[in-house]
């Protein structure tokens, strides 16, 4: 049997910047100008850009596919398209089975209507019938941990409340095929961490998921692989690690843009005893060193270093105020050398480094550049996480453990 | 593989849609009302009221005693009037109103303007119930003709869902169509026999008959009121264009639907 639920073959999708006639009376106009020049259209007419160009990909049964990039990459068009809400200007798209959505949730309920009422209408527009809500009403309700709130009209919910019962509708749909885009950042941290378990669960029940997401810890965790999108393109597809890594890296290698600065930090690089490299072990020493470069004097600088872990969250960050240097004053044109070394405690994997560059003072940022460089840690201990504390078992034994390590 | 979908067609599904959304009109629309839905009444009963004082006036007028007939007639016609004008400006919103839904979620998108109809049939539904009580009262009466109105209201409901759908997709497309909608609707009560008998056209009432609105009127007026069966020629040609405009609106929305989430 054909495991595959969800083929996208050479889609592309044109769209138009500006704003489309709407009226009447710009309709007739419109109308005589296309009939004049009939012949010789171009690919393009001007205004219009690919969203999606030439995008090919299949989705097996069970699988978890996470879909990166940045904004204005074409995931949301690429799942409007899945979706079946926009339609291709060119390409097919197949899907095999009974397909839900998991966007913005706000669009099937209704402010006015109760908690309940809107579980009913929100479960009906997402292809469930009046049984199959009843028979999962208490479980909905459940999940969303809102049963007091059911008789309340939804206008009186919080944001937070308002997407809870949304998600927790869309989440017991069981379909064949689950798009979700961006909606398990909802809630407090102990809904989203349900959130997560039961994405879990629906792709164990074999389940087809497209994850859309800019957490990219969240695409690591749920993702069996993922693709990258960038300007419509897939520019990356494989295992979420190497994705995700693909577009940290592709962010880091952006344009930047540095002409407008009155002072900018030039280069970032990291070394080791015996020059620059990007592979260390874990404790090993390093030293990052950043140049900073004037185009007006500017005085009472400092930067900022920063290190993020593979999923780009913030894990370190220290700064040579705080680390008790004096303020940095730069001529017009001038350039100066920081040079910080660190020991790096760090569990094995990609971690990225960058800089910032303040004003002592004021807040004033003068530039930013994070992720700039990557490094890979690698450890000869199997700890997980972010920090390495170096795990060593000093007892393995029956017995008790020694007295005021219980609980208080 | 196609587990959920296969125990249930799509039909059932599209109905379940249907009723969802007509129910959750009809539901917003007396919510948070101190009337509630005695609403359903008292509309089709202002639009009765000013019938049967456009006939009192014509009757001073014309120096006439006013006939408890015309005026039961008057009542007749605008009850499904009031339906009538009401689906078409309800479903010619139904897209624009339900934009998020269209441009978010997939569903089959007539299922709009036919919820617009049918939450709009609903109180035609109640304010039908009320005229009926009101006739047997007044002795106006059963006869062998009230057959045919089942025929009529079908015919009107057909008029409405293809006039509904086709209003709605060139509304979300131009956003005229809403108030051009709504200017013709305000003056087409002028050109239609609701509150006078189409008599009063005199030579000219066959070119009032060919709004296809006014033989069904005047056939529903004349099967409650007269106890006689419609016009066959003129019924058969009410339904015909009911019939083409049914066709037509769902033709035109299926051409149009899929560029809707593009351009509304």
């Amino acid at each position: 049997m054909d495991d595959t639920t969800v083929a996208v073959e050479h889609v592309s999708k044109k769209f138009r910047r500006g704003e489309l006639h709407d009226s009447l009376r710009d309709l007739v106009p419109a109308l005589v100008r296309r009939a004049v020049r009939r012949t010789g259209r171009p690919e393009l007419a001007p205004r219009e850009f690919w969203a999606l160009d030439d995008v090919s990909f299949t989705v097996g049964r069970g699988e978890a596919l996470g879909v990166v990039g940045g904004n204005g990459a074409g995931k949301s068009t690429l799942l409007k398209l899945l979706g079946r809400i926009l339609r291709p200007t060119r390409g097919a798209v197949r899907i095999h089975g009974r397909l839900s959505a998991l966007i913005e949730v706000s669009a099937g309920f209704h402010p006015d209507l109760t908690g309940r009422e809107n579980v009913y209408l929100y479960g009906t527009i997402l292809g469930m019938s009046r049984q199959d809500i009843r028979r999962r009403f208490d479980a909905i309700v459940g999940f969303s941990g809102l049963e007091e709130f059911m008789d309340t009209p939804v206008k009186r919910y919080s944001s937070g409340m308002f997407a809870r019962l949304g998600f927790s509708v869309a989440a017991h749909v069981d379909p064949d095929v689950l798009l979700v885009d961006e909606v398990l950042s909802v809630g407090d941290l102990v809904f989203q961490r349900r959130c997560m378990e039961r994405m879990r669960e629906v792709i164990r029940q074999g389940t087809t998921v497209l994850f859309v997401s800019h957490n990219l810890r969240a695409v690591n965790d749920l993702c069996s692989r993922a693709l990258l999108l960038d300007h419509g393109r897939v520019t990356a597809a494989g295992a979420p690690a190497e994705v995700t890594q693909a577009y940290l890296l592709a962010s880091l290698a952006g344009r930047r843009d540095v002409d407008g600065r009155d002072a900018h930090i030039a280069r970032i690089t990291v070394r080791g005893a015996d020059g620059p490299r990007t592979l260390f072990q874990a404790g090993e020493r390093a030293w990052v060193d950043v140049e900073l470069a004037a185009r007006t004097a500017c005085e009472r600088l400092s930067v900022s270093l920063v290190v993020q872990d593979g999923n780009a969250q913030q894990v370190f960050d220290t700064s040579t105020e705080r680390l008790g240097q004096r303020p940095i004053d730069l001529q017009a044109g001038g350039i100066f050398r920081c040079s910080v070394q660190l020991d790096l405690h760090l569990a094995p994997g990609t971690f990225h480094l960058g800089a910032i560059l303040k004003r002592y003072d004021i807040e004033r940022e003068y530039d930013r550049w994070a992720p700039a460089a990557s490094i890979v840690i690698e450890s000869d201990r199997d700890v997980r996480g972010v920090a390495n504390l170096y795990p060593r078992v000093v007892a393995f034994e029956p017995g008790p453990a020694p007295p005021g390590s219980g609980r208080p | 593989m196609t587990r959920g979908v296969s125990g249930r067609g799509r039909l059932a599904r599209w109905w379940d849609l249907v009723a969802m959304l007509a129910w959750r009109d009809i539901r917003i629309k007396y919510k948070q009302s101190v009337m509630g839905f005695l609403w359903a009444i008292l509309m089709p009963a202002l639009v009765v009221g000013a019938g049967v004082a456009v006939q009192y006036g014509l009757g001073w007028y014309a120096g006439r005693q006013v006939d408890t007939r015309n005026l039961a007639a008057v009542a007749v016609k605008s009850v499904p009037w009031a339906f009538f004008v009401a689906s078409l400006r309800f479903a010619t919103n139904s897209l624009i109103a339900n934009s998020e839904l269209v441009t978010k979620v997939y569903l089959p998108r007539e299922v709009f303007p036919v919820a617009a109809v049918l939450s709009q049939f609903a109180d035609f539904g109640v304010a039908s119930l009320v005229l009926i009580v009101i006739l047997a009262f007044t002795g106006v009466g059963a006869s062998v003709a009230l057959v045919w109105v089942p025929l009529l209201v079908l015919g009107l409901v057909a008029l409405c869902l293809g006039l509904g759908m086709f209003l709605s997709a060139a509304a979300l497309f131009f956003r005229d169509v809403k108030y051009l909608v709504d200017v013709v609707i305000t003056f087409a009560v002028f050109f239609t026999p609701v509150f006078y008998p189409v008599e009063i056209f005199g030579r000219h009432a066959s070119a009032a008959l060919l709004n296809p609105v006014a033989p069904l009127l005047v056939g529903l007026a004349g099967a409650v009121v007269g106890g006689r069966p419609p016009d066959p020629g003129w019924t058969a040609y009410a339904l015909g264009v009911a019939a083409a405009c049914c066709a037509g609106g769902v033709l035109a929305f299926r051409r149009l639907e899929p560029w809707f989430a593009e351009r509304i």
